[in-house]
């Protein structure tokens, strides 16, 4: 502060924006402890303080992992490989043209084609895989088919997003060239905007696809086909055991399907 | 394109892999791959049959949502997603900073640097149903599962994110910071605070954004909150109840990102 006026302190903001600053952090903090004291209202304390001792238990009863089960989770993790490839296959079929409809440089109509475009994208996004799961095993039954189609409907979105930035951002040059060639529409996709936009499709497909491995570990929670049936099912029998040799079984794949996302995006973009 | 006067078939824009062979090998393993994929999918036909008739009902249940039957319980299961989301958001990113400090390389001596990344690792590596699964069986159902769910999957997200943004922050501004005698806690404040505070801002509402609709997830598991009043709703083929729940958390998250999309726009 300065004193007497001569000595003059640094600050980094002015008062006006200083004090903006502390309203702010106000409204945060006096929202954290109301959103706080709603589920402190909502919790069971005794079981809180019960945790570390469940903790130790659940811990103690998940070692040694009960190895010989292993062998019963090839089915299910082929099941889960398949949930998650043929799911992105199916997305990423439905995804390109709605992303095209969603560019703006290639809609037919911004006033009318475009928000539709934009509003599956955004409902297919901000449903999880294992809501779209919950949803499809009501209307299809429980298994496989359930699982690719709760991963197609979650991707959707995801890749037609990435897809539709990517058409926008094009060089809009190429297509003039084309055009002037006589193209007609179809052509100047093929020829001007698709070998523009192929790292793009190749690398957000990959990516996606190395998500929708960790989604489709758990679609069998609800029953959704893949190797979460079985880390259902043990749970329900408490066999913890087993519980262990099949997260081991989910983080290797995930890992390694990180690897191959890894490796073949960097040798596309 | 085959009427064009000029032999269309001898040219071809690049594709994406040059050499022919390996082309030919991808596309075989493809197949290969297709075949025995959809060879093993047990279809049946009948119950799918069946099935789309209550699709159909489902989908019209999106024109007749039912807000009204269920309101207590929607607003209850709502309430508790939302204070969640908020609380978990919170208690992640001021748990990650540190932890997101420390996965820094530039900033962090070997073994707190060893010590961030595997903390870093460790909440990144399940995902959230199943960190749900396990600490509903710790802490018995509830939010209080949800929020440390949330909570621990936030600093795994935002502590990579930091580090990755402090590793790549500008060493310039930061010498010269530490030029002027800046003890430890002034560097970080006046030297890689501001460098890194605009993707803090953006981070965090993306975070709060995802948190949202993981919360959504977590009910289904026991964490409380929309995800359980939702796994109700279709149960009991309440399909207009579940339609009213699904517009809302879509509402939601539409507005959540229009409303981040905003801040961000102003903050960078």
């Amino acid at each position: 502060m300065a004193g007497d006026g001569e000595l003059l302190v640094w600050r980094r903001r002015t008062r006006a924006r200083e004090l903006l600053v502390w309203a702010g952090w106000l409204l945060g903090v006096s929202l954290f402890i109301f959103c706080w004291q709603t589920i402190a209202a909502n919790t069971t304390w005794y079981f809180v303080a019960d945790a570390p001792r469940v903790a130790a238990d659940i811990g103690d009863r998940m070692v040694p992992p009960k190895w010989s089960y292993a062998a019963k989770l090839w089915g299910p993790l082929w099941d889960t490989i398949n949930i998650a490839t043929l799911g992105t296959i199916l997305s990423v079929l439905l995804a390109t043209p709605i992303a095209f409809l969603a560019a703006t440089n290639t809609t037919p109509s911004t006033r009318f084609v475009r928000p539709l475009a934009l509003l599956i994208i955004v409902s297919s996004r901000s449903i999880n895989s294992l809501i779209w799961g919950l949803l499809l095993v009501t209307i299809i039954g429980p298994g496989v088919v359930a699982g690719i189609f709760a991963i197609t409907f979650r991707s959707i979105g995801f890749v037609a997003k990435l897809l539709y930035e990517a058409i926008e951002e094009i060089d809009q040059r190429q297509v003039e060239a084309i055009a002037a060639t006589g193209a007609n529409g179809g052509q100047v996709i093929t020829f001007a905007i698709w070998p523009q936009i192929l790292p793009a499709f190749a690398g957000t497909s990959v990516f996606r696809w190395d998500i929708n491995i960790r989604e489709s570990t758990v679609l069998g929670l609800v029953g959704a086909g893949g190797i979460g049936l079985e880390l259902q099912a043990s749970i329900n029998i408490v066999a913890w055991q087993q519980v262990s040799v099949i997260l081991l079984a989910i983080l290797s794949t995930v890992i390694v399907s990180e690897w191959v996302s890894a490796k073949v995006r960097h040798a596309v973009i | 394109m085959t009427d064009t006067p000029f032999d269309a078939r001898t040219w071809r824009p690049p594709g994406l892999i040059r050499s022919s062979l390996w082309r030919w090998l991808l596309a075989v393993t493809v197949a290969i791959y297709l075949a025995s994929a959809l060879g093993s999918l047990e279809i049946n036909w009948l119950r799918i049959g069946q099935g789309l008739g209550r699709g159909v009902t489902f989908l019209a249940a999106f024109a007749t949502p039912d807000f009204v039957t269920h309101w207590r319980d929607i607003s209850e299961g709502l309430a508790e997603s939302l204070t969640m989301t908020g609380a978990a958001t919170v208690i992640g990113i001021a748990l990650s900073l540190p932890i997101g400090l420390g996965a820094a390389r530039n900033i962090a001596p070997m073994p707190v640097y060893l010590f961030c990344r595997g903390v870093v690792a460790l909440s990144r590596s399940f995902q959230e149903v199943i960190l749900a699964i396990f600490f509903v069986a710790m802490f018995g159902f509830g939010p209080f599962a949800g929020l440390v769910t949330l909570s621990v999957a936030t600093i795994g997200f935002f502590g990579k994110l930091l580090a990755e943004e402090i590793e790549a922050m500008d060493p310039v501004q930061a010498e010269a910071v530490q030029a002027t005698g800046a003890g430890w806690l002034q560097w970080i404040d006046y030297a890689v605070t501001p460098q890194v505070m605009p993707r803090i801002i953006g981070l965090s509402l993306y975070r709060l954004d995802i948190n949202f609709r993981e919360s959504a997830v977590v009910g289904i598991v026991g964490g409380g909150g929309i995800g359980a009043t939702l796994n109700t709703a279709f149960d009991r083929y309440e399909f207009e109840t579940a339609a009213a729940i699904l517009l809302i958390i879509i509402g939601i998250v539409m507005l959540s990102e229009y409303l981040s999309g905003l801040i961000r726009a102003r903050v960078q």
